[in-house]
């Protein structure tokens, strides 16, 4: 499994032929979303497909998670006794309000897994934050369950439950964009932005994908497959920043094998946290090389 | 008569026939090079010259009298060019016509048959038509040919074999009809007029050339002199003006647009990514796609790099879209070479711009001329209905074995690029696109140096080179049958259509004029 999700790549759970080609597109991460791609008559039709894609098709070295219908939704429970069993790598719960959402719905899968001989918490859980209320208990949600490994933001629901217009340039989602990445580092997990709209407007989605991360997101939704590698290239570190990471790495490298903890390089002090980061530089500079 | 025991295997195990009766002796394929290395030379067919009084006039009141004028009896062979697409209303006219005059038994050797063209299954039905010589069959005609109707063998051409067939003879074209988009009373005529108009006149002026009557047909004549001539005078006996030569909405088809389909563009980018693994992207390139699905995104990529880069490529050939003139006018090219214009779009370029060339069907990609346009080819994508895991491409016949494509360039081109790419999405409909055998080979896998699909990039083992330089861009190189084996795992294996092998109701001919396959009568 991917250790790093820069990209996660939204397929219609009602879709068979969309669903048999998620492995090709680049994507680190696909969802499957049972959710709001998918009308009401096909609910039951759309899980039985998702379950026998998840039982049988090699999605490759992708994260899989599944987007269920909500919790105050009649579709909940099934969708997550027909996803639990074929154990994706994670589910997405929409309209995240409080933490008892994510408990109620921890103790469900917790239930499930057992029943399936899995190991409880085998199946990750990513918040999804898109009513006001959620983001005010933004941090609540991220710290309350050790199945949550993701905060996502869902900018379309939020923008309509907070009663303003979504805009290109995205100042209204500002506050939250800030508050849910933050809540994520907080707690130490990942971060997954609301998805860019327009799908002829890929200059639009590179820019705004270089915004979020400057905030503190660690990833992207892609509603396009189009667009993907232009979330990837959000992420490619500048040439002269690599050079540096690879300088401090490098350095880092040394003095461990001298056995020594304090690093210096250029002259100057290097502490841990910048040495993790530049390891990220690394990571991210591999990443964009990686041309599936 | 012994069909049966005149059939032989060629170099590719397929069986073919070494004689046809009412068409005579084949040589079974023998590699794409067998006709070229060693000097191959043979007689150049030429047609009578006839002299014409002075003053005269070539205009002839309608087509009836034209017909009779040219001495078209039954038994002869007609030719037609396909440019005006679907919309051609020509063909049929004159076919319909000989009917109504008693005229049967013709062999009909039109530089492809369209969906406009369907009316031709009946007209074999009715004993008008006795003989086919194409490029491509679809639709009702494909699944007459396809079911035995036909009683002599279908002949199946690319571009540039039915050029070389008409050059050397092997087709010899009693009477061309050759739809004029813009004609003047001389018989001077060109496609890149009129309200019929429909770009280059490549194909038809290989039959200018050769057949013994031509017969200019016009919906839009103008007096003379008409400036930009494709056909000139001097080849041409009569001049018919009709109402209209078609559906002009059929003939002048929107520029075609790039896909949005995500797997479409996937494989092209892909496709893109190995052309610039090859290093062929560098300045004066030469380069031809396919106006369909895949191949046309290709050009998309590689206009972005291009543009990118500050490379300017020599030239672009083939059959011509808007797109590529799009190219042309940015700087991207010094020319194009159109033997065929898949756009309306491409019709006032070619009229204005003088850098945009007309070439004729044996300048484009005959291989037993002294140099083909195709023969120069640095790049070439083309698309597949099927290959399989010798890399041979199917583009005529359906999984189910019946008549439904066409031969064209593909065979051409593949042989004469530096890097020729097929691509294909790995299946369509759940059947998949990579076989153990191909139903029907038309481009030799011997020519063909890479199959792109959207889950990997097979490529020929004869091409180590470009298998290691496609490593090194990280490529998805997959070996053939790895890549078949998993789009197996989500398809299955479908059960193959099994013809009935003893019916061959029509040949594939390799350029060169051998036979690379059959294609046999379905069950």
């Amino acid at each position: 499994m991917r250790a790093i999700l820069r990209s996660m790549l939204y397929i219609p759970g009602n879709s068979p032929s969309m669903i048999q080609q998620a492995p090709v597109f680049g994507a680190d991460s696909v969802l499957l979303d049972l959710e709001d791609a998918v009308a009401l008559s096909e609910k039951d039709a759309a899980r039985d497909l998702v379950a026998a894609f998840l039982k049988t098709l090699d999605f490759g070295g992708q994260v899989v998670t599944v987007r269920l219908n909500g919790a105050d939704t009649p579709y909940f429970e099934d969708d997550l006794r027909a996803v639990i069993p074929c154990r994706p790598d994670a589910v997405r719960l929409p309209k995240c309000s409080s933490p008892q959402d994510v408990r109620s719905c921890d103790a469900l899968m917790t239930e499930l897994e057992r029943k399936n001989g899995l190991e409880p918490g085998t199946v990750k859980l990513h918040a999804m934050i898109e009513t006001a209320r959620g983001l005010s208990n933004v941090q609540a949600i991220a710290d309350c369950c050790p199945r949550v490994t993701a905060l996502t933001l869902g900018g379309q629901d939020l923008t309509a439950d907070m009663g303003v217009r979504k805009t290109r340039e995205g100042t209204e989602l500002f506050t939250a964009r800030c508050l849910v990445a933050l809540a994520a580092r907080a707690a130490g997990i990942a971060a997954f932005d609301t998805v860019w709209s327009d799908v002829n407007d890929n200059e639009g989605l590179l820019e705004e994908t270089r915004t979020v991360i400057g905030l503190g997101f660690t990833g992207k939704a892609a509603i396009h497959p189009g667009q993907v590698a232009w979330i990837h290239r959000a992420f490619i570190p500048e040439p002269g920043e690599v050079t540096k990471a690879r300088r401090i790495v490098e350095a880092a490298e040394a003095a461990e094998a001298r056995g020594k903890g304090v690093i210096a390089v250029d002259g100057k002090m290097v502490d841990a946290p910048i040495v993790t980061r530049a390891r990220h530089t690394l990571e991210m500079a591999r990443l964009a090389e990686e041309v599936l | 008569m012994g069909q049966e025991n005149r059939r032989v295997l060629n170099s590719l195990g397929r069986s073919v026939p070494t004689f046809i009766d009412g068409l005579g002796a084949f040589d079974p394929y023998r590699g794409p090079w067998s006709r070229l290395e060693g000097g191959h030379e043979r007689t150049h067919f030429a047609p009578p010259l006839k002299g014409r009084m002075p003053q005269g006039s070539k205009v002839t009141p309608s087509l009836r009298q034209a017909i009779e004028a040219s001495g078209l009896q039954s038994g002869m062979t007609v030719s037609f060019h396909h440019h005006l697409r679907n919309g051609d209303a020509l063909l049929m006219a004159v076919l319909n016509e000989c009917e109504a005059m008693g005229i049967a038994d013709l062999t009909v050797a039109p530089s492809s048959l369209t969906d406009a063209h369907e009316g031709v299954a009946d007209l074999v039905r009715r004993g008008v038509v006795r003989q086919i010589h194409t490029s491509g069959v679809r639709g009702a005609v494909g699944k007459a040919i396809s079911r035995g109707e036909v009683e002599v063998p279908v002949v199946i051409r690319s571009h540039g074999g039915r050029a070389r067939a008409i050059e050397e003879g092997s087709v010899v074209i009693d009477v061309a009809f050759l739809a004029a988009p813009a004609c003047d009373p001389q018989g001077n005529m060109t496609g890149a007029l009129g309200p019929s108009g429909c770009g280059s006149l490549g194909y038809a002026q290989t039959d200018a050339r050769h057949a013994r009557h031509v017969v200019a047909v016009t919906d839009h004549l103008v007096p003379q002199p008409l400036r930009q001539v494709s056909i000139p005078q001097y080849l041409v006996d009569q001049v018919v003006v009709v109402e209209s030569l078609g559906d002009a909405s059929k003939i002048a088809t929107g520029a075609a647009r790039i896909t949005r389909s995500p797997v479409d563009l996937k494989i092209a980018q892909d496709a893109y990514r190995l052309i610039a693994a090859s290093e062929l992207l560098a300045p004066a390139v030469s380069f031809q796609v396919g106006a369909g699905g895949a191949s046309l995104a290709v050009a998309a990529f590689v206009r972005d790099h291009m543009r990118q880069k500050g490379i300017k490529g020599s030239w672009g050939c083939g059959g011509i879209t808007g797109y590529m003139v799009q190219m042309l006018e940015e700087g991207l090219f010094e020319a194009l070479y159109d033997v065929q214009s898949f756009d309306a779009a491409v019709c006032q370029s070619l009229a204005r711009n003088g850098n945009h060339i007309e070439i004729d069907q044996s300048w484009y990609a005959n291989p037993l001329n002294r140099g083909c346009v195709v023969h120069n080819l640095d790049v070439v994508v083309l698309a597949a209905l099927e290959v399989d895991v010798d890399f041979n491409v199917n583009v005529m016949t359906g999984h189910d074995g019946v008549l439904r494509g066409a031969s064209g360039g593909h065979c051409d081109t593949a042989a004469g690029a530096k890097l020729a790419i097929v691509v294909a999405p790995s299946f369509r409909g759940g059947v998949p696109s990579i076989l153990d055998r191909v139903q029907t080979v038309v481009t030799p896998g011997e020519t063909v140096d890479a199959i792109v699909t959207e889950r990997g990039i097979a490529i020929n083992p004869r091409r180590k080179d470009l298998a290691e330089a496609a490593r090194a861009a990280r490529l998805p190189v997959k070996e053939i049958a790895d890549l078949k084996k998993e789009v197996e795992a989500l398809t299955g294996v479908p059960e193959r259509a099994e013809p009935d092998s003893d019916r061959v109701v029509a040949v594939v001919e390799y350029r060169d004029g051998t036979l690379i396959d059959s294609v046999f009568q379905v069950r």
